[in-house]
């Protein structure tokens, strides 16, 4: 195998023009199967959420489970798409060994909702996505391979397939190709699987996980020279992160340059992203694809939206993610560029459930964009996942704001949140971490840092107010911190005689 | 009592509610009938004599408890081996499914057990109904009780035979291009396809969903009636399934038996007439029926279908296409046949392997035809064009019923012909579904008749309505029956 030295990206982005398009797949939260009236819940012991109709038994039939076709519409409305006033389920055959009939009932010319569009924003601008299409499918089931070391095929004795997920119900949204994005085309990938996941969210119309594969997306990348033809395009499959959308564009760009460069052709095919090393492979070449034979699935009847329900759907859709946004910004009094890091860091549902829970907007963006960014930075993971609750973070605020914690207090009861030791308060009583406020106990201190500092305190008497630090410094370190500064600080210059 | 297994569905139902006989005794006769002569006949696959008694006690327990049965409680019936049965065998005819055990019932076979209906057991029929003989059964072919030389029809010639052979007083059948029509004229029974969408499909193994109709198969046009009446009606778990009761056919059944048909206007279809392969007997038998028609009040007058020619190409591009898209479940890996898994053949040799060697003949070319149809760059040619023929022919039949009640013509263009006399020609066996094929295209209720005999064979007389309106093409029938009689085999 060949070694391509892979040129510098600023280099690429100079000489070629990238295009970009997105296929995102996504598990709907219904409580029943696509066609069938099986549970939809993740996990489960394997094959005990199933059917006839789940597993394809001879002689059973598909019924369209109208909650399913409701999310559709309600995605294709927020999607500023129109809804297809009649259509059709196909089949679609092929052979894929956890598929239980050996076809996908899948929609094909005749997609529920088509043409819309949606707005991302990308460094302070506007990106108008175009939307191709959103329609309705089943998804397949899992196998598992057996008694190899990496659990893939290759090695493997046994395969076992669980038909729990066969059936759930699957939302593709495709869009248009996005072309003149230049440079920026891997954050604008990122940035519109970013929206869209928000929007899905906001209906409440799936949980959204991509690591738990309830939002994939597929990438189509090309490139081509500026003002020429657009170039052949590759699909890289089951991306399944937000960083790893914007990395396999970037990576594909990089690829493909390095290929034209060398006066090869790009194939149209299908390729695998690989999260280790941030690369692609080849899959399958899409010159040797599966002829689907597409037909009208004749086990179901046609697809017939009624114009009121849509417009019953339409009147009830939740305010979007951007314009709530919008909204939260000017509530929480915050510029462009505040509410940009606020949205970079991922926090705005979280600042907004802590000040539900009950702190300020400026403290709950204080502990989100500070400590823990910081951690969920170092740890590499999302901010939601960081361990602590908006709960927490407002308990945690109202306890400095008592006067119980101060704020590096505060940071070591975090700590402790953090690592699941239990409440703020639990913590702050556990580790001994409240603050001292006995005045005895602290006059004891301050009379101890005067007597061992007497030039200090001679300074302060002369009216070098200034010069009082140093003293509560020393108090602060002889009870570890736990003393209030403020307090402190009283305490000295009243003990000396001077005003405050 | 008299041979229980000679009387209709309508005697039986009528003694065992008046407790002049049991349900075991009439499920006794029948089970010993099959006994007799099944093995000459072959039109049963597997007979589950356990669960048939164990119904049949049910159905005596209900009465003597003094529980209101329904019009067919007791009576014995026979399910065409290609709707699923729960722990009962269902086969569809082929290889590839034996001694699958279905962990359901049909929605069908769900409603023949509510209504106390006697389930005897599962009958033969042509491998996934695809064939007009039943002889494309992976089993063996079933033999016609009027001359056991003879095909029975198909694909349901094992429901027709059980009804002509007495082994079974009503019986199921399925109905895609003719499949319940055809072996019931051939057989001299009755045999109902409903409008498509008036009986369910759920746990119908599936040859072409488009087309397929389950119906009843009876020795009278009331059995049938009553059989129709029980089965149908609409299931939530078919979406193809009409959300309308079916139409009073067991009253039009009824009406029809006395005989009057003043005011009825009966369409003959003129390209039905220049089709080839009418046999002059199956013409003359026709001819005396419709004046019979006439003389009970009917008018006749002849209207044009000029898409009929094209049906059957339409229905041997469309069929095939659907089969093979529903026969792609037919793997190895789940259920059924799994040959050559030796442990060091791939997935892919497994299931080439299985499925060589359980699907016959006649069930690879169709698949064959239809993934060819099917395909990209030929869709448009086939299957598109097929579609619009479809359409073309469903306007002819619109047409028609704006100057007609009902069509009528031969069911079938020739009697029942010798076994293994037509295997060698896939297109002279699908000359036997001529006259049928039209109505699953449309989509609307066909039955046909016995309308008389020639050379000693039944004929049959096709009675087509209007979708929906399967209860006037009931009040013809059996005006027809009401003025030829039933037809009685010679004994076995």
């Amino acid at each position: 195998m060949t070694t391509i030295v892979l040129p510098p990206y600023d280099d690429v982005v100079a000489r070629y023009e990238p295009v970009i398009g997105l296929e995102t797949h996504v598990e709907l939260g219904t409580n029943t199967k696509m066609f069938c009236g099986c549970p939809t819940d993740f996990g489960g012991e394997p094959n005990t959420r199933v059917c006839p109709v789940c597993l394809g038994l001879p002689g059973s039939l598909p019924v369209a489970n109208r909650a399913a076709i409701e999310a559709t519409i309600r995605i294709g409305l927020a999607l500023n798409c129109s809804i297809a006033s009649w259509c059709r389920f196909a089949r679609k055959n092929y052979f894929y060994p956890d598929m239980p009939k050996n076809f996908q009932i899948s929609q094909y010319d005749e997609p529920l909702c088509v043409d819309g569009w949606l707005d991302v924003e990308v460094d302070g601008e506007m990106v108008r996505i175009g939307i191709e299409r959103v329609h309705l499918e089943e998804d397949t089931g899992k196998t598992l391979h057996i008694g190899g070391a990496t659990g893939r095929i290759h090695g493997a004795t046994e395969s076992l397939v669980d038909y729990n997920r066969a059936g759930i119900p699957l939302v593709e949204i495709v869009t248009k190709p996005i072309p003149g994005t230049g440079a920026q085309a891997p954050e604008v990938a990122r940035a519109y699987v970013t929206e869209l996941r928000d929007v899905l969210r906001s209906l409440g119309v799936s949980d959204v996980r991509m690591e738990e594969g309830s939002l994939r997306c597929d990438v189509n990348t090309s490139l081509n020279l500026p003002g020429g033809p657009w170039g052949t395009r590759t699909e890289t499959k089951n991306v399944n992160s937000l960083r790893s959308v914007e990395r396999a564009v970037r990576s594909e760009m990089l690829r493909q340059a390095a290929v034209l460069d060398g006066g090869g052709t790009i194939v149209q095919e299908t390729r695998h992203f690989h999260e280790d090393t941030g690369d692609t492979t080849s899959g399958r070449s899409k010159e040797t694809a599966t002829d689907y034979r597409y037909f009208p699935e004749p086990d179901l009847v046609p697809l017939a939206p009624d114009a009121a329900w849509v417009e019953e759907l339409r009147a009830a859709l939740p305010e979007l993610p951007r314009v709530h946004r919008k909204r939260l910004q000017e509530q929480w009094g915050l510029s462009d560029l505040d509410m940009q890091s606020v949205l970079n860091a991922g926090a705005v549902e979280l600042i907004e459930q802590t000040v539900a829970a009950g702190a300020t907007p400026a403290a709950a963006r204080k502990w989100w964009l500070g400590e823990l960014s910081r951690r969920a930075n170092e740890q590499g993971i999302e901010l939601a996942a960081v361990g602590a609750t908006p709960e927490h973070v407002a308990e945690l605020q109202r306890l400095v704001d008592e006067g119980k914690l101060n704020d590096k207090l505060a940071r070591g009861v975090l700590e402790g949140v953090v690592a699941g030791e239990g409440t703020p308060s639990e913590i702050m009583t556990a580790r001994g971490l409240e603050v001292v406020s006995d005045t005895g106990a602290l006059t004891a201190a301050v009379d101890e840092a005067i007597a061992a500092n007497p030039a200090i305190a001679d300074k302060i008497r002369d009216g070098k107010v200034a010069a009082a630090g140093a003293l509560v410094g020393a108090v602060m370190k002889a009870t570890r911190g736990q003393a209030d500064a403020k307090t402190v600080r009283e305490l000295v210059l009243s003990r000396l005689g001077v005003e405050g | 009592m008299a041979d229980l297994t000679r009387l209709t569905a309508t005697e039986i139902a009528a003694h065992v509610a008046a407790g002049e006989v049991s349900a075991v005794e009439v499920t006794r006769a029948h089970l010993d009938r099959i006994a007799a002569v099944d093995e000459r006949v072959h039109a049963f696959l597997h007979v589950d004599a356990d669960g048939a008694l164990d119904a049949a006690r049910t159905v005596d327990a209900r009465r003597a408890a003094g529980e209101e049965l329904g019009p067919l409680a007791g009576v014995p019936v026979a399910v065409k081996d290609v709707l699923t049965t729960r722990g009962v065998p269902t086969t569809a005819g082929s290889r590839i499914l034996e001694g699958w055990r279905p962990p359901y019932d049909s929605t069908i076979v769900e409603r023949l057990r509510a209504a106390g209906t006697v389930m005897l057991g599962k009958t033969n029929m042509d491998e996934f109904a695809m064939g007009s003989s039943t002889e494309y059964s992976a089993y063996g072919p079933t033999f016609n009780p009027w001359d056991l030389s003879r095909i029975p029809g198909g694909s349901g010639g094992g429901s027709a035979a059980a009804l002509a052979a007495y082994e079974a007083p009503l019986a199921i059948g399925t109905d895609t291009g003719g499949s319940i029509r055809q072996p019931g004229a051939v057989t001299g029974t009755v045999g109902a396809k409903p409008t498509y969408g008036g009986t369910s499909r759920y746990g119908l193994v599936a040859f072409s969903s488009s087309l397929d109709t389950p119906g009843p198969c009876a020795r009278t046009v009331l059995d049938a009636a009553l059989l129709h009446a029980v089965m149908g009606g609409h299931d939530p778990r078919d979406s193809t399934s009409i959300p309308q009761p079916v139409p009073d056919v067991v009253a039009a059944a009824r009406a029809g038996a006395t005989g009057d048909l003043t005011g009825m206007r009966l369409g003959l279809v003129r390209e039905f007439a220049t089709e080839a392969g009418g046999e002059p007997g199956v013409t003359a038998a026709f001819r005396d029926a419709v004046d019979a028609l006439t003389k009970l009040g009917a008018e006749v007058v002849e209207v044009s279908c000029p898409h009929f020619e094209y049906a059957l190409p339409a229905y041997y591009l469309i069929a095939p296409s659907e089969c093979s898209s529903n026969l792609a479940r037919f793997d190895g890996v789940r259920f059924g046949l799994r040959a050559g898994d030796d442990g060091v053949r791939s997935l892919e040799e497994v299931m080439s392997l299985t499925r060589d060697v359980g699907f016959g003949a006649e069930v690879k070319r169709r698949i064959m035809v239809g993934t060819y149809a099917l395909s990209s760059g030929y869709y448009d040619a086939y299957y598109g064009q097929a579609q619009k023929v479809r359409t073309l022919i469903s306007r002819d039949f619109t047409a028609a019923f704006e100057q007609v009640d009902v069509l009528i013509s031969p069911t079938t263009p020739f009697v029942a012909f010798p076994l293994g006399s037509r295997t060698a020609d896939p297109y002279q066996m699908y000359l036997a579904d001529l006259f049928t094929i039209p109505t699953n295209l449309y989509g609307g209720p066909a039955i046909s008749v016995p309308c008389g005999l020639s050379e000693g064979l039944p004929v049959g007389l096709q009675v087509m309505a209007p979708t929906m309106a399967d209860d006037r093409m009931y009040r013809v029938a059996a005006a027809l029956e009401s003025a030829v009689g039933t037809l009685t085999p010679p004994a076995l």
